[in-house]
């Protein structure tokens, strides 16, 4: 049994979440998007551990270490595509990537 | 419940560094400045995962989130070259200002650790519920072995995608028909 | 040879054709000429060498052969539609023709075709010619006959258009299809009728309870039967429908041969001898029949009188000689008929592939002022060419011979038909025979009017399948005998034609027609047949163009009925039920407008609206779960 009681670390989480989710939708840097996704990727990850750790299940950090490897293979592939677009259209502004208007 | 244990403070005002390193993240105007919030915050978080008795979790989150990961980032700014706008929005004493934030939270994150492995209360409630990484690696190639493969083929994936977009003869040349 | 034996080769006997066309057309132009030719002709004579075997089990015990496959589908509680063949002395007769005639038109054709890039597509197409005409002719009920019958119509269709990067091809390919598909819409209203009278489709079922359910005269048999006629005579080029043929000439020379003189007109003349025991109680209709074969025996030997393209003139015999296998159904003299129809389809068929050698040895040369003195030029194809001619002439012991004369010996005295059409046929077998001596002449007497060096065919290939035809042509007639005993129960119903009040000079006049005829063209056309000129002057007259371009049926047709038509559709280009439709459209736009806005590209909208809609999840679930989680 953790010390830490369960809803306070998914209400941690969940702020986190929340943080990096308005990052997401207010920041026009692709950059900036990019870290606000790594900010909700750590958020799930907070909420994984804690449930592992209150029901003292190794699962929970199994989980973690997947998402880490998510988070690896994403910012790859993100950073590659932003160095894309720096070249092509000399800004990172994800608004500008509005080409696929129907 | 009413009384806090310290390792409760402890976990609280950690999870507080990590949200208000997270709002300076998303607020923030110079990508460098944000990037260093952003490791501040993984640590804090980092912070966290050990109090919350995973240790090894913690360890992965310093090594590979905000060694690693957050290193990558670092690195593609700097291809970037930044832009005027960028340079024009730092600060022009650029000495104190840019690290006061990150280096006061990195300090008050050192002492956490500090007083947590120091205080013999917080170590023995710890040492009570930890799940060490023995636990998490014969789960890991037990149960989730396909798991653990489809995450070697998405790093895989990845590092072909990064490759192949990050080349830098994308956009110019015609013969390469590279890019997106 | 036990009977499920028979049973399968009969079953088996279509499907070679439609597997060789399917390995044709998917593998197309992968495949080398050698490999296509075999596959082609190899699934020839398997069908060949099993329809023989077939009609070999055929006898006066096993008149009939039958095999079911499956159930198409149910039409009415007491009528399934199958897929099932049956095989009795009139579709042995067709399927030994389809098959037979056929294997030596895919051999000619291997050869013919040779260089066209095109080659396996072609012989693709020739294969499920055949596919469609087994279908029609070995159908069991009418829908099946039906579903060869447009089959026929769509081949027929794909090999006239077969060079369709000439405009002329295309035209003549849409000519055909349309002109026919006016037949065949009587024809399936015809069904539709025979359907809602009787409730049968099934061939013989019909034919047996015909005379039940109706008496001679009645008005449905009469009505039926009109409309079946009508998608005979677009089949089979009869008047009115006759102008898709001479310009169906446009295909490559097997095609002509094959489609447009062995096989697929005789459809409409089999459908009739098939539906023999509706026309039967429809003697009016049977007066038509005969008519329609009257005239377009005459006017068609009035048209080939004059035409100059050697395969035009071919074409206006096919017509006259399907009119008289009309006449002769329509007389009711039914094994006559069918009779003739395999003669026809060996000698027209010997003598479309002769003429496509000619033409191919003359450098696609088919204008007959162009050619002349071929006789020693080309004695191999001249004297085969001349041996169709005198089956068709049926000079007396060629197979056209009997086969015309077992027709024209039972005019005079049918109920149907009479004197007047007895007449009519010993007509059109005097035009018959000059305007084949016309072209005999003009292709292979006088001297040489062409410039170009003979090319003459060496292909083995092409001189074996010329000669079994040719053989088939000289002895066809000696099946005669076999094919009236074989047929003679088929027809049971239709009364014999009592031949022994006829007048005896009948016969001599008979004989005697085609030689008055060739003594005429042999005076009239005598300077084609001695000329030293380099050139003939065609002759200009208004008659002989009038006659050259069809009678002016083309030209009739064009401003009655093709005209308006066009006229209508361009008036009625926005049609109202277009509007109607339209205003579908313009509701589905209009919501396409109203959506697109969303589909603005802004990658952080979309990330907005995801988040938004799972809140809204998370509320819709919150409302629902919050009793059971607080009893937790």
């Amino acid at each position: 049994m953790s010390v830490i009681p369960l809803e306070h670390i998914l209400i941690l989480a969940s702020i986190l979440f929340v943080i990096g989710f308005v990052g997401v939708i207010v920041r026009k840097n692709t950059l900036y998007i990019l870290m606000s996704l790594e900010v909700m990727l750590n958020a799930v990850g907070v909420a994984f551990i804690g449930a592992g750790s209150v029901w003292q299940q190794a699962d929970g950090q199994v989980m973690f270490i997947l998402i880490l490897t998510l988070a690896a293979a994403e910012v790859a592939v993100g950073l590659a595509l932003l160095l894309q677009m720096q070249t092509r259209f000399k800004s990172l502004d994800i608004d500008l990537l509005s080409k696929l208007k129907g | 419940m009413n009384v806090l244990s310290p390792l409760q403070w402890m976990f609280y005002l950690a999870a507080l560094l990590a949200i208000v390193a997270s709002l300076k993240v998303i607020t923030g105007k110079n990508s460098v400045h944000s990037l260093l919030y952003l490791v501040v915050s993984l640590l804090a978080v980092a912070v966290c995962f050990y109090l919350m008795g995973a240790p090894f979790a913690a360890g992965l989150e310093v090594i590979v989130y905000a060694g690693a990961i957050l290193v990558l980032f670092v690195f593609a700014i700097m291809m970037f070259g930044l832009g005027k706008d960028e340079t024009l929005n730092a600060p022009k004493i650029t000495s104190f200002r840019v690290w006061i934030g990150p280096s006061v939270i990195a300090a008050l994150l050192l002492a956490q650790l500090v007083y947590v492995i120091d205080s013999p209360d917080i170590q023995d409630k710890l040492t009570s519920n930890v799940i060490n990484a023995k636990q998490v690696g014969a789960l890991l190639y037990g149960p989730y072995l396909l798991a653990v493969e489809i995450a070697s083929f998405l790093l895989l994936a990845g590092l072909i995608a990064g490759y192949h977009f990050a080349k830098p003869t994308g956009y110019h040349d015609n013969n390469n028909s590279g890019g997106w | 040879m036990d009977e499920s034996m028979t049973t399968l080769i009969l079953t088996l006997l279509p499907l070679y054709p439609l597997v060789s066309f399917l390995l044709l057309i998917s593998l197309a132009t992968r495949l080398s000429w050698t490999v296509a030719a075999s596959i082609s002709v190899g699934a020839m004579v398997l069908s060949a060498l099993s329809s023989m075997l077939v009609i070999n089990q055929l006898s006066v015990d096993t008149p009939i052969i039958t095999s079911q496959l499956w159930t198409w589908f149910t039409l009415s509680p007491s009528e399934e539609i199958n897929i099932s063949f049956y095989l009795d002395a009139l579709s042995a007769v067709m399927i030994g023709v389809v098959t037979g005639v056929g294997l030596l038109i895919h051999i000619f054709a291997a050869a013919y075709m040779k260089e066209d890039e095109n080659f396996t597509r072609f012989m693709a197409y020739m294969n499920l010619f055949i596919v469609a005409m087994l279908l029609l002719v070995l159908a069991d009920n009418l829908v099946l006959l039906y579903l060869g019958w447009e089959g026929v119509g769509l081949c027929s269709f794909l090999l006239i258009g077969f060079w369709y990067q000439e405009k002329a091809n295309v035209l003549a390919a849409r000519k055909a299809f349309i002109v026919t598909r006016v037949g065949d819409t009587a024809m399936a209203i015809g069904l539709f009728m025979l359907f809602k009278e009787t409730g049968l489709l099934t061939i013989a079922d019909i034919n047996q309870s015909a005379n039940i359910s109706w008496n001679v005269g009645d008005t449905q048999p009469y009505w039926i039967a009109l409309l079946l006629l009508g998608g005979a005579v677009g089949k089979s080029a009869q008047l009115p429908l006759q102008t898709w043929l001479p310009d169906a000439m446009a295909g490559p020379t097997p095609v002509s041969a094959l489609i447009h003189a062995a096989t697929m007109v005789t459809a409409g003349v089999y459908l009739i001898a098939r539906m023999h025991g509706v026309f039967l109680l429809a003697p009016e209709v049977m007066g038509y029949v005969a008519w329609v074969g009257a005239l377009t025996l005459l006017l068609a030997g009035g048209a080939a009188l004059v035409q100059t393209d050697i395969k035009r003139v071919l074409a206006y015999s096919t017509m006259s000689q399907i009119g008289y296998m009309m006449l002769s159904l329509g007389a009711g003299a039914f094994s006559a008929g069918v009779f003739h129809l395999m003669t026809h389809a060996f000698f027209k068929a010997l003598l479309f592939l002769t003429a496509g050698a000619i033409i191919l040895a003359l450098h696609h040369q088919q204008n007959l002022y162009k050619m002349g003195g071929l006789l020693k030029r080309l004695p191999f194809e001249a004297s085969l060419f001349t041996i169709g001619l005198v089956c068709l002439m049926a000079l007396p012991g060629s197979s056209g011979f009997f086969s015309k004369e077992a027709i024209i010996g039972q005019l005079w005295s049918s109920e149907t038909a009479g004197p007047t059409l007895w007449w009519c046929a010993i007509a059109g077998a005097l035009l018959t025979s000059i305007y084949s001596c016309r072209l005999f002449f003009l292709a292979f007497l006088g001297s040489s009017r062409f410039s170009v060096p003979l090319q003459s065919s060496s292909s083995k290939l092409l001189q074996l399948s010329l000669l079994v035809l040719a053989i088939l042509s000289v002895f066809g007639g000696l099946l005669a005998n076999l094919l009236d005993i074989n047929l003679a129960p088929v027809f049971a119903k239709a009364a014999i034609i009592d031949t022994s009040t006829q007048p005896d000079w009948l016969h001599t006049v008979a004989i005697a027609t085609p030689f008055i005829g060739i003594v005429y063209a042999w005076i009239y056309y005598a300077n084609y047949r001695v000329s030293n000129h380099k050139t003939l002057v065609e002759s200009h007259s208004v008659l002989t163009r009038f006659c050259q371009q069809g009678l002016g049926f083309d030209c009739l047709y064009h401003y009655l009925l093709v005209k308006p038509y066009c006229l209508l559709a361009k008036f009625n280009r926005r049609d109202i039920f277009d509007q109607l439709i339209m205003l579908n459209a313009w509701y589905v736009t209009l919501c396409h407008d109203i959506f697109v806005s969303s589909q603005h590209g802004k990658l952080r909208w979309y990330a907005a609206a995801i988040g938004l809609v799972t809140l809204l999840f998370l509320l819709i679930l919150n409302i629902d779960g919050f009793g059971s989680e607080a009893s937790l």
